[in-house]
């Protein structure tokens, strides 16, 4: 990227946001419903709800928790996903248990897991955080380990690369853009299933805050609340963009070069 | 005499099984190449070559016979054999960099670095890409890829080099000097070199003999010896009455294996 298209390409970033962020403004300018209150009143609101104490003991132990559950199901779904898609056996064996799982939608696991692990601690939230997010990983981690070039493993065998030269420089790299496609999936089902977790029998956290504003009728709180959820996705997934544009570089450019040809 | 013999084939034969169904794609096929000898393999499509040389290279089972290089029978892939595969584009890590790519055998071979450096800058210099260490391999154009890989396969100092045929999806110019690169390479380095083509002249044009294989289930039909001077060159070599002889005769062998021809059973 030339630094003259900088301009150029926050300007088209921001563009849409900017103009729904008008739209709003002077739409909800005169309301006097109280669900829908100007978005100046929840401007105005913004800084007195989220103070430090909430941050604190709300917003960070939140994303600390989503974090935690991430990369626990990165972990756990890269690791197995290896496994399931290097052997022919171990994939046969575990396909249909892992459709079975896929089906389930992560949210009826919260209660589920709440039974076991507790309803207020720490514990039930990173779980359900980390079983949601482990299936697309899991399963596209299997796929890209699957679909892996049989020259490139047969290039690897013929020069007699190691176990752990095999796996880290040709398997995991290879099957890198499956793995980041099944990561940013998960992402977003993190966030939600940030949120969801902390429905039930929570009273901190950023889910559960949105719905005691809620529930206390603070409403022009509650569109904070909302609308720093939303700010957090935005940041996460630049995160994740970035960690991909370094790391997947190489696939960007081949994927471009294969078209030019 | 069994010191000098690099690569020795004796009653090779691989069928492949399936439930309900066995593929015989290679019955009985003895041969031996000398240390420092460029022998080429020829044969009909579907003759099998590249079951052969994925045989050799120690990448799939034998249903019968043995393998020894240097005399040792090849059971796994071996150390002292490096593979250039028909599919460039395919066989390059493409995460790599060019000088990644060559390194990553030294690398498992234990190498130090600076050595490493050395012979990935060495490599890259006898096959005429000294300025792309940096460059991802998709960046280059397809000959310049399968130089990539044949610079990977010399830097990692085998004594017998296998080319599948490597300049089957490359243009007729390109491919012209990539055989040139192959002979020069050869001479200067000593390697013994097993290429195997569909290509009769390059064949005839490469090697110091030519192995002419039968169609399925393969035998060696003949062994037929190149004898060109050794400084050849894509004009004069291929334009002499010589060249054409041989060439005559290898297409005409092809030509009965096709038919379905088969040495008599000794």
């Amino acid at each position: 990227m030339k630094i003259s298209e900088l301009p150029r390409r926050v300007l088209i970033a921001l563009g849409l946001p900017v103009v729904l962020i008008a739209l709003w403004w002077f739409a909800s300018a005169g309301s006097t419903s109280f669900f829908w209150p100007p978005l100046s009143t929840i401007v105005e609101a913004f800084p007195e709800t989220w103070t430090a104490d909430p941050w604190l003991h709300d917003v960070l132990p939140s994303v600390a928790r989503l974090l935690g559950g991430y990369l626990i199901a990165l972990l756990v779904g890269v690791a197995a996903g290896t496994a399931i898609g290097r052997s022919r056996t171990l994939r046969a064996l575990c396909e249909p248990v892992l459709e079975f799982f896929r089906a389930v939608p992560p949210p009826v696991l919260v209660p589920v897991i709440a039974l076991f692990a507790g309803y207020t601690g720490s514990t039930s939230k990173v779980l359900t955080i980390a079983l949601g997010c482990l299936w697309p990983i899991l399963l596209n981690t299997v796929e890209g380990v699957r679909s892996l070039d049989e020259v490139l493993l047969d290039t690897a065998r013929s020069y007699r690369l190691g176990r752990v030269a095999t796996l880290w420089h040709v398997v995991l790299r290879g099957s890198s853009p499956r793995i980041a496609a099944g990561a940013r999936q998960s992402l977003s089902i993190g966030v939600i299933l940030m949120v969801i977790s902390e429905l039930f029998g929570a009273n901190r956290g950023l889910g559960a805050s949105i719905v005691q504003f809620q529930r206390s009728f603070a409403i022009p709180q509650m569109w904070t609340g909302i609308i720093l959820l939303g700010l957090l996705g935005v940041v996460l997934s630049a995160l994740f963009r970035l960690v991909e544009n370094r790391s997947l570089a190489w696939y960007r450019g081949q994927r471009d070069a294969e078209r030019e040809r | 005499m069994s010191d000098t013999i690099a690569l020795d084939v004796a009653g090779l034969a691989k069928t492949y099984r399936s439930p309900g169904r066995d593929v015989e794609a290679v019955r009985d096929l003895t041969f031996q190449i000398r240390r420092g000898e460029l022998v080429c393999i020829v044969g009909p499509s579907g003759a099998g070559k590249t079951t052969l040389l994925r045989c050799i290279a120690g990448l799939l089972d034998l249903s019968g016979g043995q393998i020894r290089l240097d005399g040792t029978a090849v059971t796994e892939p071996p150390a002292g054999m490096a593979v250039v595969f028909q599919e460039y584009g395919r066989s390059l890590f493409p995460w790599l960099t060019v000088r990644g790519n060559v390194e990553l055998p030294l690398k498992e071979k234990g190498l130090a670095k600076a050595a490493r450096a050395a012979k990935v800058a060495e490599a890259l210099d006898a096959v005429g890409l000294p300025d792309s260490a940096d460059a991802h391999p998709w960046q280059l154009s397809g000959g310049m890829q399968q130089r990539v890989a044949i610079a990977r396969a010399i830097a990692y100092e085998p004594s017998v080099l296998l080319m599948d045929e490597p300049f089957a999806a490359v243009d007729a110019q390109t491919r012209a000097d990539l055989e040139d690169l192959v002979r020069t390479l050869w001479k200067r380095l000593g390697v013994t070199v097993l290429f195997v083509t569909h290509d009769i002249d390059e064949s005839v044009y490469l090697g110091q003999r030519v192995l002419v294989l039968s169609n399925r289930p393969t035998v060696v039909l003949e062994d037929v010896p190149v004898d060109l001077p050794d400084d050849r060159d894509q004009l004069t070599t291929r334009s002499s009455p010589q060249f054409t002889k041989i060439r005559t005769h290898v297409y005409e062998l092809v030509q009965s294996a096709k038919r379905g021809e088969r040495p008599e059973v000794r």
